[in-house]
């Protein structure tokens, strides 16, 4: 079943000088309940702009999307969405932050504490939970927002570059823990990466975008069975064969990526 | 100040914390007999003590007050006077500033409709407007209160406005996707945000609270720390000003450390940086 559509969706921002900048140009696909899709592409390209447009933080200058089968307007229900910067509360202590969804849903302060105290629990933080945001690490961090976002147990979960701040034993750790959380919950979830080996680790399909104005280059299934675990998942002949198939697409938009880079620096 | 913690943090690098203390308040000490005692000498010895007093002359004032009273009753009646007038204009007009501060760093097109008044309104002499209070409300505790109010509200408004302002945008949308309403933005994510800012000017406000009340005295009153200061100019008792300065800085001592700790207590989640507490009125 469809959960999200994006059929030719388009979006311009005001760029300098009245022209307008075209962030991403007719994206179009679908992803299943159920379904995990990581989208890689050059830094800059437009990664972050669409997971805006599904989020209904921003509307699209053209096309469509559609959540649930509805055109999105303001924020659908049942989204999930983890930012590319840190966005949780410093003045909340752990768990009042994994709270903050359940209380700003109508729950009682103390029927909040108790169901945050599970996720809190479970991405491995019980020991934590009176402590500030200022007290934990980058990677502790990171596991509030995420048990932030999963506590209100979205359908639908976004996810932008969320590990890659974290050093490769967190990211790895962090990963495998994803994928054990997400694992029978049936959400649809888009994983934007520019990390092509966590993009197959994780995802059944990889989206590569083309460099600035991103479009859809081409879409790869990943051949890999589930359960997984990541660290010996990488070592796999099928993963190695995936990954050298994607990358003959990425290569050259990275390439095209740094050339502009290099010529604007 | 910045020159006396860094003095500090290198003596700290040193010997025991202890001794670093003792120290700095042995200098502290050293620096108020030097600076007392030569201007006691001076005023014994070569300049008019009409004119500049001296310390003992207003430590004798000052135990007179306290023992004996003043030419309007106990000073202690003109003290809780004044500062029953500095605290309700401190809370009506922080309130007012932090509500309405907030409520226009929201709504952008009211904000700009508003700028040009808000910056007349900030131009204008308000310490002026004592005079016209006194006219308006009397001799009693309205006119005095409606003063501090004006001085608080403002440096309370910027801030908090200012404060409303640069709330990180990705906060809010993330309050937003969590499942928060405009109302719940405001008081989970905007509020918290801005009390830092708050803090920053409350700690001003009251020290104008206490400008407020005061000069309110001082153009028309029949009782309060204004009145005493008022009257010791027009009897020429210079001993009698300084007196009453010294009850009102410390009035205003005890206050900015009643917020210190307010302050602290709120804002516990902050890293314990800590700024120096530096701030002027
Ligand atoms: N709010 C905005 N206003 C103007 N331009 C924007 C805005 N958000 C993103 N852009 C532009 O859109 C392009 C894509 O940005 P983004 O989606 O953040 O890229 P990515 O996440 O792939 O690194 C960039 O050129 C960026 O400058
Ligand atoms: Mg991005």
């Amino acid at each position: 079943m469809t959960v999200i559509a994006l059929r030719n969706a388009t979006k311009r921002f005001p760029g300098t000088g009245g022209q307008p900048h075209t962030a991403v140009r007719d994206l179009t696909f679908e992803v299943a309940a159920g379904e995990f899709v990581a989208v890689v592409g050059p830094t800059g390209c437009g990664k972050s702009t669409t997971l805006s447009l599904v989020s209904g933080l921003e509307p699209a200058s053209s096309g469509e999307v559609e959540v649930d089968g509805t055109l999105v307007r303001g924020i659908p229900d049942g989204v999930g969405y983890m930012f590319q910067t840190d966005a949780i509360m410093p003045w909340r202590s752990v768990v009042d932050n994994v709270a903050a969804g359940p209380r700003y849903r109508g729950l009682s302060r103390a029927d909040a504490r108790r169901k945050a105290m599970v996720w809190v629990d479970r991405v491995g933080l019980a020991a934590f939970s009176g402590y500030y945001p200022y007290q934990l690490s980058g990677g502790m961090r990171k596991r509030v927002a995420l048990a932030q976002t999963l506590v209100n147990e979205p359908r639908i979960l976004l996810m932008d570059e969320p590990f890659s701040a974290l050093d490769v034993q967190t990211r790895q750790l962090m990963q495998d823990e994803l994928l054990r959380l997400w694992q029978g919950t049936g959400a649809a979830v888009i994983f934007v990466t520019h990390d092509l080996e966590e993009a197959i680790a994780l995802a059944d399909r990889v989206v590569v975008m083309t460099s600035s104005p991103a479009t859809i280059k081409a879409i790869f299934d990943v051949p890999l069975a589930r359960p997984r675990e990541v660290e010996e998942i990488r070592m796999t002949p099928e993963f190695i064969a995936t990954y050298r198939e994607i990358w003959e697409s990425l290569r050259d938009e990275v390439a095209r990526a740094r050339e502009v880079a290099s010529r604007v620096g | 100040m910045s020159a006396e913690l860094t003095a500090a943090v290198a003596l700290e690098r040193r010997g025991k914390p202890l001794d670093r203390r003792t120290k700095l308040w042995s200098v502290r000490l050293i620096f108020v007999v030097f600076w007392l005692g030569s201007w006691e000498l001076a005023a014994t010895h070569w300049i008019d003590p009409f004119f500049y007093s001296k310390p003992s002359a207003i430590w004798e004032r000052l135990v007179d007050w306290f023992g004996t009273g003043t030419a309007f009753g106990s000073v202690w009646t003109q003290l809780f006077i004044t500062l029953e007038e500095a605290v309700l204009g401190f809370v009506i007009g922080a309130v007012a500033g932090v509500v309405l501060g907030i409520l226009l760093g929201r709504a952008r097109f009211v904000a700009e409709v508003a700028a040009p008044f808000i910056k007349a309104a900030n131009a204008v002499p308000r310490i002026v407007l004592a005079s016209l209070f006194i006219i308006w409300f009397g001799l009693g505790l309205t006119s005095k209160v409606a003063t501090a109010v004006v001085l608080v509200f403002f440096a309370v408004f910027f801030n908090a406005f200012q404060g409303a302002r640069e709330v990180d945008r990705n906060l809010v949308n993330n309050a937003r996707i969590l499942g928060a309403s405009r109302t719940q933005v405001l008081t989970s994510i905007v509020v918290p945000s801005a009390t830092s800012w708050i803090f920053a000017s409350l700690h001003a406000a009251f020290g104008f609270a206490l400008i407020g009340a005061v000069v309110g005295e001082y153009a028309g009153a029949d009782k309060g720390l204004g009145l005493l200061i008022a009257n010791a100019q027009g009897t020429f008792d210079a001993a009698g000003i300084y007196a009453g300065m010294i009850i009102i800085t410390v009035v205003a001592l005890l206050a900015e450390w009643l917020l210190t700790l307010l302050e602290n207590r709120l804002l516990r989640w902050r890293p314990p940086v800590q700024t120096s507490g530096e701030q002027r009125a």
